[in-house]
């Protein structure tokens, strides 16, 4: 089940190899059409975008540092019901770990879909693409990114840093993709490693006649190694979010610059509910109840709810927490919340023996019980 | 100095531990006056958004209790208000919550002395650890 070929990179364009690559998928038979990041021809914009037209392909960007959103959500959308045709979508692991969330809570499906995946350079945050794209000539600059990315051992570009989600993501390879383009092990400025993970993608590559080739032996050492550098990073950052959020004056303080304008939860990807709690009248509260909580506590700070807002969130959505940090992007006040979300997702996934995006076939544990377990919750000895 | 006396809001089932509760009263059995009765179709029906809440607003301890396993009115919800005391117990904590101020108990409804025992013991436990930090602070 890992048939693996090659790809041939030209002139150091990987991104340039890969377009052409979703290019010969889109033009077999069985493949409507692809998702993945489009160019924008306006503006130096990169959004997903649904190709239909081989030919248009040309202007897709895949892996360029640009990550506006979640693309999972729009997967969704894509397989809400089924089409009965086939789509091939373009996605960043993180991307693929929330499509998997969103399947097990029956949002999506996944019956239709050719996921396709590679080692993933990471992004950068909106505000730092907004100026990449000002200052560089992202075209031919994206592959720097890339090679930079990949490498992770300074700022991909310049002072340019990359998200911190992308820092301290453990899963840069992706896991459950059908194919896998390995950018790790080769090297990419002259080829990259095409990968059949599943049956799926194994009867979509007998369709293309790449060349067959052998996954380089240094490749796992190679991933491990670079993993290993995200996941100290990561731990760092855990130590340290605690550290800031420990009690909940910390907790208070921490989250003190949010306005409750709740844009982590639309851009969260696993936030499902088409109405959240918290937009619902139970939180829009008799003028009278405003004044009693002033009055009992001499002062209340305006919106309220906030803590109690992201606490929930954490209750209600950090089992599925994937950590692609597109709440911390979405925050007009730079409340650092993926930091925060990360460091709480981790101890309750660890909680349940459960990791977010890991397998459709485990299910999300508030969905399921056992008749005897977590007896160490019960009873007040 | 007045003796620090805890406010326990407790997530009563209306089938097993509310009827006990009642049972408590009707047999005259006498209990702490600290706990404020919430009742509840069934412990499944507790989000973790209400014990947050109930926390927030400055309870010293959280209760939720319903029927035995196996017992539940509506077949297992008492199996997943488990799982969500669980996840509860994992995450209060971080924001420095002691997980003792959370409490899941299984009472059924012809247990009207384990009632006012639990509330007894969840009293005399919940004192030593003093006011829940929320009481003492602005919380935004």
């Amino acid at each position: 089940m890992s048939k693996t070929q090659k790809i041939d990179v030209k002139d150091k364009d990987m991104q340039g190899a890969i377009t052409r690559f979703l290019k010969t998928v889109l033009e077999t038979e069985e493949i409507r059409a692809v998702l993945a990041p489009l160019r924008l021809p306006m503006k130096n914009t990169v959004m997903p975008a649904l190709f239909s037209d081989p030919e248009k392909l040309a202007e897709a960007a895949p892996l360029s540092p640009s990550f506006p959103l979640n693309a999972a959500k729009l997967v969704a959308r894509l397989t809400r019901k089924p089409s009965g045709q086939k789509v091939a979508v373009m996605l960043r692991p993180c991307e693929i770990r929330a499509l998997v969330e969103l399947v097990k809570l029956k949002q999506a499906h996944w019956e239709n879909l050719v996921v396709i995946s590679a080692d993933c350079p990471g992004a950068f945050s909106n505000r730092d693409y907004f100026r990449y794209a000002a200052e560089q000539e992202p075209e031919s600059t994206d592959n720097r990114f890339i090679l930079n990315g990949l490498a992770g051992t300074r700022p991909p570009i310049e002072d340019i840093p990359l998200m911190t989600a992308c820092r301290a993501c453990e899963h840069p390879v992706p896991e459950g993709a059908d194919i896998l383009i390995g950018m790790i092990g080769p090297d990419p400025e002259k080829e990259l490693m095409i990968q059949a993970r599943t049956e799926a993608g194994e009867a979509l590559l007998e369709k293309l006649n790449l060349t067959d080739y052998i996954e380089p032996a240094g490749r796992q050492a190679a991933v491990e190694e670079w993993t290993g550098r995200k996941i100290a990073f990561r731990d760092e950052l855990f130590q340290e979010t605690r550290n800031r959020t420990e009690t909940l004056d910390k907790l208070t303080t921490y989250l003190a610059d949010c306005i409750n304008c709740y844009n982590c939860r639309v851009a969260c990807p696993v936030c499902y509910c088409k109405e959240c709690v918290f937009v619902t009248d139970v939180f829009n509260h008799e003028p009278a109840q405003y004044l009693k909580w002033a009055g009992r506590k001499g002062v209340i700070k305006m919106p309220t709810d906030t803590v109690f807002y992201h606490m929930t969130r954490m209750a209600h959505m950090s089992l599925a927490c994937v950590g692609c940090g597109q709440c911390a992007n979405a925050c007009p006040n730079d409340v650092p919340l993926l930091e925060l979300f990360r460091t709480v997702a981790h101890q309750t996934q660890a909680a349940f023996q459960y990791q977010a995006g890991r397998s459709l076939d485990e299910n999300p544990p508030l969905s399921v019980f056992k008749e005897n377990e977590y007896q160490e919750v019960v009873g007040i000895k | 100095m007045d003796e620090f006396e805890p406010m326990i809001v407790a997530f009563a089932c209306n089938w097993c531990t509310y009827t006990a509760a009642d049972l408590a009263g009707t047999s005259r059995l006498i209990y702490p006056k600290n706990v404020r009765m919430i009742r509840v179709m069934c412990t499944g029906m507790v989000d973790p958004q209400y014990v947050i809440k109930a926390f927030l607003e400055g309870a010293d301890g959280v209760l939720v209790s319903g029927c035995h396993p196996g017992d539940c009115h509506y077949i297992n919800g008492n199996y997943k208000a488990r799982r969500r005391a669980k996840l509860l117990k994992t995450l209060l904590p971080q924001f420095g919550f002691e997980p003792e101020r959370l409490r899941l108990t299984w009472i059924g409804a012809s247990d009207g002395i384990q009632f006012a025992d639990t509330i007894k013991e969840l009293v005399k436990q919940i004192k030593p650890l003093g006011p829940n930090q929320a009481k003492l602070q602005m919380v935004i």
